[in-house]
């Protein structure tokens, strides 16, 4: 995608530009909240939704003008889109008998499909017979039949139930690993992004936030908009002060308590070196309080939760909290935010304590408080 | 003045005085032991409409039945006949022709007005000014018959020889056509003609039939038009995607993917249509004259049998036949109906 544009007739900009490259084999998911324009760059990557300006490649080829029936592609819709009419083996056989595919041949791959996805027992079946799951592993197979350049799928899990949405996530990752076609997986749940995507792209508005693997994006968020969106429950973000730097180090001044950064740790912010005196906003995953750390942070722990694996707490800090909003960055007016901590389920604290939790500072993150950009190493 | 005023009380006293007996009985009712009160009260309530459709209903059928097995005239012909009217319908020229009428009344008007409706309601989706199209193409259905073959009687006027004198649409067309069409395209009484064209055959029924038949596709059209479309509306835009990416052109989407999925609502229209084609009598009545010219059909046989040429029991063997007609379509239509609850 070279510069996509997608504008609508009353003037709205769903998608203001977008330069995205996906490598063959890939599975990259596009992900945002809802109205961040994915659905529409999928649409119109399927040729659904026509290009307002810049070009779609397809091996290299431009495909902007060309009707989806021409770009080889297979789509899974949210709603799977089953054609009610036609029986399980009809849906997946259609458009192979569009393309006038010899009937042996069709009754075959169809008969491989339906093995591969455990739909044997229901191929003649009308789709209204089914269950979600059953539905949902027709579209895919709809879409594997054919062996296309790419498969799009748009929401196809938000349908099926929590426990049958993580098994179905598992299966659909292991397919395409095994078949290795390209994939463009759109989903609004990051948990979806991060566990199936080879690499992830966040969406805000129609623009790129950011595109990176999994892992980058955790560890390495390029925004505040990332930072808060990716992890759950999502990363603690105060105002804070860069108080002194100097070649040994980088002092914080978080909430009337001073952190000091040396080391690799300051090294990886050394940004923050030319900002002294002025406010930033400091980032704290929730799993980067109490475990191994090298300072410490003054909580008031407001509430704790059991979660069974882990606990986590609650608690109030006396700085203002900073949050990615629509239009940029918003900086709370009270002086006082809550902090989450993920904590190993045998933590004793309790609700109503003062505690000092341990934090490790290779952890922390930096971000401008008006543009929400990280500051990183100089 | 006084005569509606009459009119009304008279009608005010009775739906009062049936209030009354209704409340009445189901006083009466209240006041018996329990398990006799439900029971008492469920007649209370079913029972008038029970009456009303067994006296307006089924007595009239059996009595029609028993009188298809009669001839002779007047009110109640006495002499017994056995099948003999149904032997007149099936081997008499003239009665032939009305099944055969029929058969092709059947046959054109249902497909027709299905075929358009499913063609208006397809070009006209989402088009600009598409709720103003769909009433003006819906309005035929809502004038009578009886006004309607008015109309298309001025219509199919023929008057003298000059084509600019004609005050009849179609003639004057027509009569224009003479200098551009091979042939002659001159004046013609369009009602009146019982050939096709210059085709003289018993199993093709006159051009006059087929005008006629025009104006109830006009009206049946406009009813297919809007229930189709509503149906069509209610095709998810992404059944139609997904074709479409599945390598579906757009005309074969719309036969492989859309038109299955308003399939039922397709055969209840044609179900419909096909009742009302079959019970064809009013225009026929206007516009063929009471069946003058070829263009009788069964409903309207019965009519000029019973009361114009006052043979009872023949026009009561076309009632039964009319009766046996219909009940495969009911059917078919219930059958449907079904399968359409039951989800696809």
């Amino acid at each position: 995608m070279v510069n996509l544009q997608k504008r609508y007739a009353n003037g709205f900009e769903a998608v203001p530009g977008l330069d995205l490259q996906i490598n063959d084999g890939e599975f990259l998911v596009l992900v945002g909240p809802s109205g961040c324009g994915k659905s529409t760059v999928l649409r119109m990557v399927a040729g659904l939704e026509d290009i307002s300006g810049g070009d779609l490649l397809i091996d290299d080829v431009r495909v902007n003008a060309m009707g989806p029936q021409q770009r080889d592609i297979a789509m899974v819709f949210q709603s799977y889109a089953l054609y009610p009419n036609m029986t399980v083996g009809e849906n997946i056989a259609f458009a192979m008998k569009l393309r006038k595919t010899d009937k042996a041949e069709i009754k075959a791959k169809v008969a491989e499909v339906a093995e591969l996805l455990e739909l044997t027992p229901v191929l003649d079946r009308k789709p209204g017979q089914l269950s979600g799951g059953q539905r949902q592993r027709v579209a895919m197979g709809r879409a594997i039949v054919r062996q296309p350049k790419l498969f799009l799928m748009d929401e196809p899990l938000s349908n099926l139930d929590a426990k049958l949405r993580v098994q179905t996530r598992a299966e659909i990752s292991k397919l395409q690993r095994r078949l290795g076609v390209t994939t463009v997986y759109v989903t609004h749940d990051q948990v979806e992004a991060m566990t199936m995507g080879d690499r992830v792209a966040v969406l805000r508005r129609g623009e790129l936030m950011q595109v990176a693997t999994p892992e980058m994006l955790y560890s390495d968020p390029a925004n505040l908009f990332v930072a808060q969106f990716i992890g759950s429950p999502s990363m603690n973000v105060v105002r804070g002060s860069v108080a002194s730097a100097d070649p040994s180090g980088i002092t914080l001044d978080i909430a009337g308590q001073t952190l000091r950064l040396t080391g690799d740790a300051a090294g990886r912010l050394s940004g923050l070196a030319a900002r002294v005196g002025e406010d930033i906003a400091v980032g704290i995953r929730p799993e980067a309080l109490e475990g191994d750390g090298d300072a410490s942070i003054d909580v008031l722990v407001d509430l704790v939760e059991m979660l069974g694996s882990g606990k986590l707490a609650h608690c109030t800090i006396e700085a203002p909290s900073v949050r990615s909003t629509d239009t940029g960055v918003e900086i709370s007016e009270r002086n006082e935010s809550t902090v989450i901590a993920s904590l190993d389920p045998r933590h004793t604290v309790r609700a109503g304590e003062r505690v000092s939790f341990t934090l490790d500072t290779h952890r922390l993150h930096a971000f401008d408080v008006t543009t929400g950009a990280a500051i990183g190493r100089s | 003045m006084v005569e509606i005023l009459k009119s009304l009380s008279v009608v005010a006293v009775g739906i009062i005085g049936f209030i009354a007996v209704l409340g009445g009985l189901y006083w009466l009712a209240s006041q018996l032991p329990e398990p006799w009160r439900e029971r008492a009260r469920v007649a209370v309530f079913v029972g008038p409409a029970l009456i009303l459709l067994v006296g307006g209903l089924i007595i009239p059928s059996i009595v029609n039945l028993r009188l298809s097995f009669y001839t002779g005239n007047g009110l109640s012909p006495t002499k017994w006949y056995g099948l003999g009217n149904f032997r007149d319908i099936f081997t008499n020229d003239d009665n032939l022709m009305v099944l055969r009428n029929t058969v092709w009344w059947v046959l054109v008007v249902t497909a027709a007005s299905v075929v358009i409706g499913i063609i208006i309601a397809r070009f006209a989706d989402k088009m600009r000014g598409e709720p103003i199209a769909k009433a003006l193409i819906f309005l035929p259905t809502a004038i009578s018959m009886v006004g309607a073959g008015v109309i298309w009687n001025f219509m199919y006027a023929t008057k003298g020889n000059d084509p600019d004198k004609q005050f009849g649409l179609i003639t004057y067309f027509w009569m224009k056509l003479d200098p551009i069409l091979p042939g002659h395209q001159g004046p013609n009484y369009w009602l009146q003609d019982k050939r096709f064209f210059g085709i003289d055959s018993n199993w093709l029924p006159g051009v006059n039939t087929f005008f006629i038949m025009a104006v109830i596709v006009w009206i049946q059209a406009g009813f297919a038009t809007v229930v189709i479309s509503a149906a069509l509306k209610g095709v998810p835009d992404d059944l139609v995607e997904a074709a479409k990416i599945d390598g579906a052109t757009e005309r074969q989407a719309f036969f492989k993917v859309v038109l299955p999925y308003v399939k039922g609502t397709i055969i209840t229209v044609a179900t419909t249509i096909l009742i009302a084609v079959m019970k064809i009598f009013d225009i026929i009545q206007t516009m063929g004259k009471g069946g003058s010219f070829g263009t009788s059909t069964i409903a309207n046989e019965m009519y000029e049998q019973s009361f114009t040429q006052d043979n009872k029991g023949r026009g009561a063997a076309w009632a039964v036949l009319l009766f046996l007609a219909v009940i495969p379509i009911v059917f078919i239509n219930s059958r449907n109906q079904r399968a359409m609850r039951e989800g696809r």
